[in-house]
């Protein structure tokens, strides 16, 4: 049976009830939903708000591939994953991951490899926004 | 040659702009990687400079060709 994906790079809020709702499926024995949100400081510094940026036709791709390959391996009924670009503040959600599969354990194991995945592959980048400056987040050693 | 630079993240801000004409002198992104560390040393510090080719990733034999596009991809961190 064909996967449902639905892939998307937006600058408007996210919504985990979209999300939740792509996935929705009468063979599903188990949905995971992984929301990845804004926290407030980073190694002990407080963080005003975050900007992502994305290389959209790219990232859209690579979080395609991710798709397929948990469609492949752990045969996945639905997978939507939604991410955010511009700025964002606290508390707001960055990254919605949603997987359906036939039992339980599949969607577990799916959503942790798709958002470890994600942020290896996917070309989006993010900036922490200080109140004495700011850092792209990962550039340096 | 000339080629088209696209630049993301980090790489926009040492590049100081998001997109460039490079009179590039070589002919593979190794070469490229050489070229952009001699004109702009910052790019050696980073942790990692991925580069893409029609939207995928390119590995340092990939050869350029005149007016290619390539997107410089600093390390990502998306989520």
């Amino acid at each position: 049976m064909a996967c449902k994906i639905d892939i998307q790079v937006v600058e408007e809020e996210l919504s985990a009830a979209q999300c939740e709702a792509h996935v929705t499926d009468d063979g599903a024995g188990g949905t995971v939903v992984f929301i990845g949100t804004v926290r407030n400081q980073t190694q002990g510094k407080e963080v005003k708000r975050l900007e992502f940026e994305a290389y959209r036709p790219m990232a859209i791709k690579e979080m395609e591939k991710i798709a397929h390959h948990i469609a492949q391996v752990w045969d996945a009924i639905a997978i939507s994953m939604h991410h955010r670009v511009g700025v964002l503040q606290i508390q707001e959600a960055a990254v919605i991951i949603a997987v359906s599969t036939p039992h339980r354990v599949a969607a577990f194991a799916a959503c942790q490899y798709a958002i470890d995945t994600l942020k290896e592959t996917v070309p989006i980048w993010k900036k922490e926004i200080f109140s004495d400056g700011e850092i792209w987040v990962a550039a340096h050693p | 040659m000339n080629i088209r630079l696209v630049a993301f993240g980090i790489a926009k801000d040492i590049l100081r702009q998001r997109e460039m004409t490079l009179d590039f002198s070589g002919q593979s992104i190794f070469d490229l990687r050489q070229q952009l560390f001699s004109s702009y040393p910052e790019f050696a510090r980073l942790k990692t400079i991925s580069f893409a080719v029609h939207d995928s990733y390119q590995d340092d034999a990939f050869l350029l060709t005149e007016s290619d596009e390539v997107v410089l991809i600093p390390p990502v961190s998306g989520g």
